[in-house]
């Protein structure tokens, strides 16, 4: 068991333990300060470990797990991205449905920065609604043939056939008014050139043009600038009695590589507590019963940010704690009605 | 505990009066068909008082709409840190519709309105100081560029 105010988080073999904040003057007045931005300060620490153009790893450490969920929350839902969101086909005959291409090409993630659209006001004229500032047009032209060059005796249908294969590719942006000027140094293509959209045969055409809009996850998940967005604790170890010999190494292999060193005089102690993934099969064990506790650490939080690739992961995380900051001041300045 | 929560509420009157002044001083600052069109502009509909509220504005439930658990639960944590506020719990009273429901009750040195208030404040600057950290880390450029 735990002491109350201790931000671990216990983990034992059938349970787990002190899993609430209780950081709250009304719980106690010894462990629960009011709120202080000044303490926050000096308390929060941020930890950068790589950023990748498609994924960043970063800590957020001191900071209360609803705060930290809501930035979470809102990358997946609710940071803006652009998406195709209408879909008009002039001729399609291949073998996959009008509605399901039209699915398919929505999920594609574009290579457009959210920030060179405005929002399309879907209360306006349908012939007002899609300007050069709030739409992108894409088209998709392909047309199967027989490969009159192809080589005998060879039946894959990349010899056979030209354009037998659909790919994300194969979407060609067409700047409209004021997007030539825009997009000049940018054009709009798929983050992922090769995702296939569908295949065709000799004889079988697609040819479509697609509006893409601004969206966010939670109107529908094409919309997500994340491919995930999670955080997790950070692993602690405690070793409580010296484990050494043949059951340092037991002990090293009831953990991921790398967790567990062992030193020259043969005993164990906790390398990297990081790369844990809490498996807690050291507790399976009776040969270890009272000499190790495992916990995590309730303020400690272990971002991992996937982009889909339009924007940067480090954007879509800025942007989440943006996003959260103008929901507070909105409603901050928001006159109190009465519910009639 | 006594001294404390008697200089407390004096503290958070001075502070909102500032802000006040300052928002005043900005719309002054700015022209004048912009300070119209945010007369106009202005939300009704975003927060609004649930019946049952105490005579003395110490207990109160507002309703939020086209809010979820993601500003639920950060802000009544926040309102929770308050020591003027003996209870904050918030709920999603029916799943499909788009309502947050906000409940505060203090000890009665602040009224409910004056502690959301404190929260949502509270709350955006932890977010301003996270954004201007965040940004700090990253234009350091201190950090590997590849995936261990």
């Amino acid at each position: 068991m735990t002491d109350l105010g201790s931000n671990i988080i216990g983990i034992e073999e059938d349970r787990v333990t002190n899993t609430h904040s209780n950081d709250f003057p009304a719980y106690s007045q010894s462990i629960g300060s009011g709120w202080d931005l000044e303490a926050f300060k000096k308390k929060f620490q941020l930890n950068v470990s790589f950023i990748t153009e498609r994924t960043a790893n970063f800590d957020l450490i001191g900071l209360d797990t609803s705060i930290a969920n809501a930035y979470r929350r809102i990358m997946i839902s609710e940071v803006p991205s652009v998406a195709i969101e209408y879909v008009y086909i002039f001729n399609n005959t291949s073998v996959i449905q009008d509605e399901v291409l039209s699915h398919r090409l929505g999920l594609v993630p574009l290579k457009v920065d959210p920030d060179l659209l405005t929002w399309v006001d879907q209360s306006a004229d349908e012939k007002d609604k899609f300007t050069d500032e709030n739409t992108i047009v894409l088209t998709l032209n392909v047309t199967c043939t027989k490969n009159p060059n192809a080589t005998k005796g060879d039946n894959r249908p990349e010899n056979l056939y030209r354009n037998s294969n659909v790919y994300a590719r194969d979407l060609k942006f067409e700047p409209q008014g004021r997007q030539l000027e825009t997009f000049k140094d940018h054009p709009v293509v798929p983050c992922d050139p090769d995702i296939l959209l569908a295949k065709l045969r000799p004889g079988q055409e697609i040819s479509l043009r697609a509006h893409c809009i601004l969206g966010i996850g939670s109107d529908h998940a094409k919309f997500s600038p994340v491919a995930t967005a999670s955080y997790r604790l950070m692993p602690q170890i405690n070793i409580l009695q010296p484990i050494t010999g043949q059951d340092a190494l037991k002990f090293q292999e009831c953990f991921p590589s790398g967790v567990i060193g062992i030193n020259e005089k043969g005993e164990a102690f906790v390398k990297d507590p990081r790369k844990d993934t809490v498996s807690r099969e050291v507790l399976r064990h009776e040969r270890f019963k009272g000499k190790v506790t495992l916990g995590r650490v309730r303020d400690h939080f272990i971002y991992n940010v996937e982009s889909t690739g339009a924007m940067t992961p480090e954007e879509i995380f800025f942007k989440s704690v943006r996003i959260l900051r103008n929901k507070a001041e909105y409603i901050r300045n928001c006159p109190i009605g009465n519910v009639n | 505990m006594s001294d404390k929560e008697e200089e407390q509420p004096v503290e958070n009157k001075v502070e909102g009066s500032e802000s006040a002044e300052n928002q005043v001083g900005q719309q002054e600052g700015g022209d004048e068909d912009a300070e119209m069109e945010e007369e106009d502009t202005l939300d009704y509909e975003k927060i609004k008082l649930l019946p049952g509220a105490s005579e003395d504005g110490s207990i109160a439930s507002f309703q939020i709409v086209d809010e979820d658990h993601t500003l639920g639960n950060a802000l009544r944590y926040m309102i929770m840190k308050n020591p003027e506020v003996e209870f904050c719990g918030y709920s999603i009273p029916h799943p499909s519709e788009n309502k947050m429901n906000v409940r505060i009750q203090t000890y009665g040195d602040q009224t409910a309105v004056q502690a959301l208030h404190k929260g949502l404040d509270d709350l955006a600057n932890v977010c301003a100081f996270i954004e201007d950290e965040f940004l700090a880390k990253v234009n350091a450029k201190d950090f590997a560029t590849e995936e261990p």
